[in-house]
């Protein structure tokens, strides 16, 4: 057998996907639900509704003016009750629209484009006028994503399917379950950025994925996409990683994907791309895992802005004694201490108890090596979180420190439990900020 | 919604890996020699090596204190409330282990505790240090009573026949040990260094569950068996007599005093595999290990500062950067 792509350095936490059996279900439609206005990376939306309108699901209730942004819809048919300051699940406080549903699922839709006859123009506004951003976590505004710089030669697209972060199974099942409209949506943006060569990449403990999308390919994909299995192995899924993996090429420090004719997107984001486009639908829902110590974990079609709560509770509420709450993955999750809102980037909620939310005690450093070996970027993560205890910030740029792309590997691995991770992103964000500064 | 939730940054979850379980791990692979020793030299070995162990762990205790780095009572002491003991527990039985076993009990004490309080503790303890411990220990007690630190028994004799090692026999009289021997341990020498087999399998068994990096002890041996061939001697001898084995698999594995990359621990090994050959045929002592080994220590932060892993997407440093191509 060949040897599966790989790439050097990563880890292999246990995996815990114990919901990749369970079929996405419709979740319950929320009573009322939550839309924060700044959903993505760029410039919020100001609100198109106040308060006491009525709104209908898939109506656009929030846009902005600059091109780096995302409109929002409401995700149910109701009445505006407010608009007030809302706590995010990525930590900040933005405004949000806060809707109470009238229980008719009364549903606005845009027209249906047909991609081959379509423009190019005509997709990428349809994109953006559904409110698409990147599905994966990342949530850049896709067609910002989709317009490269003038000068910038695009060869290839790479679909996300790798999926490596541990409990995670809603882009497995969205694979198995809807993979036609992961390979048509595919398909849209390879037609607009004019490109031929198109690689999915999956993780190879989703073999049951990689056969179903190899057979959908094989019909639909003209020859242009293959199907690449990847090497289970924690974080494949990060842009820099998988594109070396799959293309062998880097990206440059400090650069983007397209200085080097790639743009990735995730599978989800694929398909909502696929909704938009062929059927007019915005983004409005979408599959999220559930999961952890909950009573009953289940991948879960959520309506935007239901809120975490809802969700965990529709799941049968918490089993044991609640520790932690996570928007994500237990790698990458981000901790919450109070009920939000789901928004577009969710992809897991991830529930922890509380002898598994217990930060374990740091011991010295005995410069064993691990956390190195387990860099997929060849950073020195001991030296710099030693440099960024003392500040010396100057000596973390010479170690790469702004290359870091904060997987967490480190910290996983290091016998002594120091926080190497958090030091680093704790470095970067005074470096940023003093550059920002000046 | 729970009133009461942890946040932390992620990641939220972590492996089983601890270093207590890594000193426990090379505690086990010392194992195997430490039982030849005491085979070969009798139970007057075992006395040395428990002197050697307490010795350090009292050291380590008394220094703590004064460092005001743990609160001990004396109810704390009567009740074994004794934080884990981590690696001090190998600095004394490594100590032990290239101390010659007839040495006098008092003097593997102050080996143990001058290795522990000064090559240790003054720099601020586990992960601070810059010399092996163990190593320094030796080399003090090499510089201050050396004659007791030069006089060997013969193996499975057990009434003190002074002999000479291998080593000294090979660079004094010119006359070689059979290799069997010198595999076995069957011949005079430090308690835990004759034995090579012994050696090897604690070795593999750290390499096998990757708790040391296979690239030291490899560049290490390597080298000295190369060098010993390029200059006309027996390169088998050389790497299976002395302490080289020991040296190799144990100490210049170390973690802390030894480079943190790849590459650096190769070149760690080299130079230390030089120095090696260089003290056995050009200086005056028959071994170099000890030594080899101290004075790559010195070297390690300079390695570590230069030697760093290639990082992606940041272009390979050329070591020739032609003016022309400017």
């Amino acid at each position: 057998m060949l040897k599966l792509n790989s790439f050097r350095g990563g880890i292999h936490p246990p995996d815990s996907k114990i919901t990749a059996s369970k079929a996405i279900e419709k979740a319950k439609l929320p009573a009322s639900v939550i839309i924060l206005l700044h959903q993505h990376v760029g410039a919020p939306c100001k609100p198109l509704v106040k308060e006491g309108d009525e709104v209908k699901a898939g109506q656009k209730i929030g846009d902005s003016d600059s091109f780096v942004s995302a409109p929002v819809h409401s995700s149910i048919s109701g009445v505006v009750k407010g608009i007030s300051t809302q706590l995010s699940p990525i930590g900040s406080e933005v405004q949000g629209i806060i809707i109470e549903s009238d229980g008719k699922e009364e549903m606005e839709m845009m027209d249906a484009i047909d991609p081959a006859t379509a423009t190019k123009r005509e997709i990428l506004a349809r994109i953006r006028e559904a409110g698409i951003v990147g599905l994966g976590g990342e949530a850049f505004p896709t067609h910002v994503k989709l317009s490269p710089p003038e000068g910038k030669e695009i060869d290839t697209v790479i679909l996300n399917g790798s999926e490596c972060e541990p409990c995670m199974t809603s882009d497995h099942r969205l694979m198995l379950e809807q993979p036609d409209k992961v390979v048509n949506g595919m398909k849209a943006i390879m037609k607009v950025l004019e490109v031929d060569r198109g690689f999915m990449g999956i993780e190879d403990n989703k073999a049951d994925a990689i056969e179903r999308m190899r057979a959908v390919v094989e019909k639909e994909g003209d020859g242009r996409i293959k199907v690449v299995p990847l090497k289970t192995k924690y974080p494949q899924g990060a842009e820099r990683i998988l594109i070396k993996t799959i293309l062998n090429r880097e990206i440059p420090s400090g650069g983007y994907s397209c200085d080097i004719g790639v743009i990735v997107q995730n599978v989800s984001t694929a398909k909502a791309i696929y909704d938009a486009v062929y059927e007019g639908i915005p983004l409005i829902e979408r599959a999220v895992t559930v999961t952890g110590d909950v009573k009953e974990p289940k991948n879960l079609l959520v309506r935007i802005g239901t809120s975490f709560h809802e969700l965990i509770e529709e799941c049968g509420g918490f089993r044991g004694e609640e520790g932690k709450i996570l928007n994500g993955g237990p790698m990458r999750g981000i901790a919450q201490y109070k009920d939000v809102p789901v928004i577009k980037s969710i992809r897991c909620i991830l529930v922890l108890d509380i002898e598994k939310s217990r930060i374990p005690e740091e011991r010295e450093c005995t410069s064993c090596g691990t956390c190195i070996e387990a860099c997929p970027i060849g950073l020195m993560p001991t030296a710099l979180g030693k440099l960024v205890r003392k500040k010396r910030f100057e000596d973390c740029t010479d170690y790469h420190i702004l290359d870091c792309v904060e997987c967490g590997s480190c910290t996983y691995v290091c016998p002594s439990k120091i926080p190497l991770v958090q030091l680093i992103t704790y470095g970067k964000e005074e470096i940023n900020r003093s550059k920002n500064a000046c | 919604m729970p009133a009461e939730l942890i946040v932390s940054h992620s990641p939220h979850v972590r492996s089983d890996a601890s270093i207590d379980t890594i000193f426990y791990a090379v505690i086990i692979a010392l194992i195997p020699a430490t039982v030849c020793g005491i085979y070969l030299f009798g139970i007057r070995a075992l006395y040395v090596i428990l002197v050697c162990i307490s010795s350090a762990m009292l050291t380590e205790y008394v220094a703590m204190r004064l460092m005001g780095e743990m609160e001990l009572s004396i109810d704390d002491l009567l009740h074994l409330r004794l934080p884990p003991p981590t690696g001090v527990i190998i600095t004394g039985l490594l100590l032990a282990l290239c101390l010659p076993p007839n040495i006098p009990l008092w003097m593997a004490a102050i080996g143990a505790a001058f290795a522990v309080a000064f090559a240790k503790c003054a720099f601020g303890g586990l992960g601070h240090n810059i010399f092996n411990p163990a190593l320094v220990g030796r080399a003090f007690l090499m510089a201050s009573w050396p004659v007791a630190m030069t006089t060997w028994t013969k193996p499975l004799t057990y009434d003190a026949i002074t002999t000479a090692t291998p080593l000294g026999l090979w660079k004094m009289q010119d006359i070689a040990t059979p290799y069997m021997d010198l595999a076995l341990g069957n011949v005079s020498g430090s308690i835990g260094e004759t034995s090579a087999i012994a050696l090897l399998i604690g070795g593999i068994y750290l390499i096998a569950k990757r708790y040391i990096d296979w690239r030291t002890p490899l560049s290490y041996i390597g080298t000295v068996a190369v060098l010993a061939f390029v200059l006309g001697q027996d390169p088998i001898f050389h790497i299976l007599a002395g302490g080289l084995f020991l040296g190799a698999f144990f100490m210049a594995t170390d973690y802390v005093t030894t480079p943190i990359t790849r590459k650096g621990r190769i070149i760690f090994g080299v130079g230390a595999g030089i120095i090696v050959v260089v003290i056995r045929l050009i200086g005056g002592y028959p071994e170099g290990v000890c030594f080899s080994i101290l004075l790559m220590n010195a070297f390690t932060p300079l390695i570590d500062r230069h030697v760093r892993p290639q990082v992606y997407g940041v272009k390979r440093k050329s070591f020739f950067v032609s003016s022309a191509n400017k």
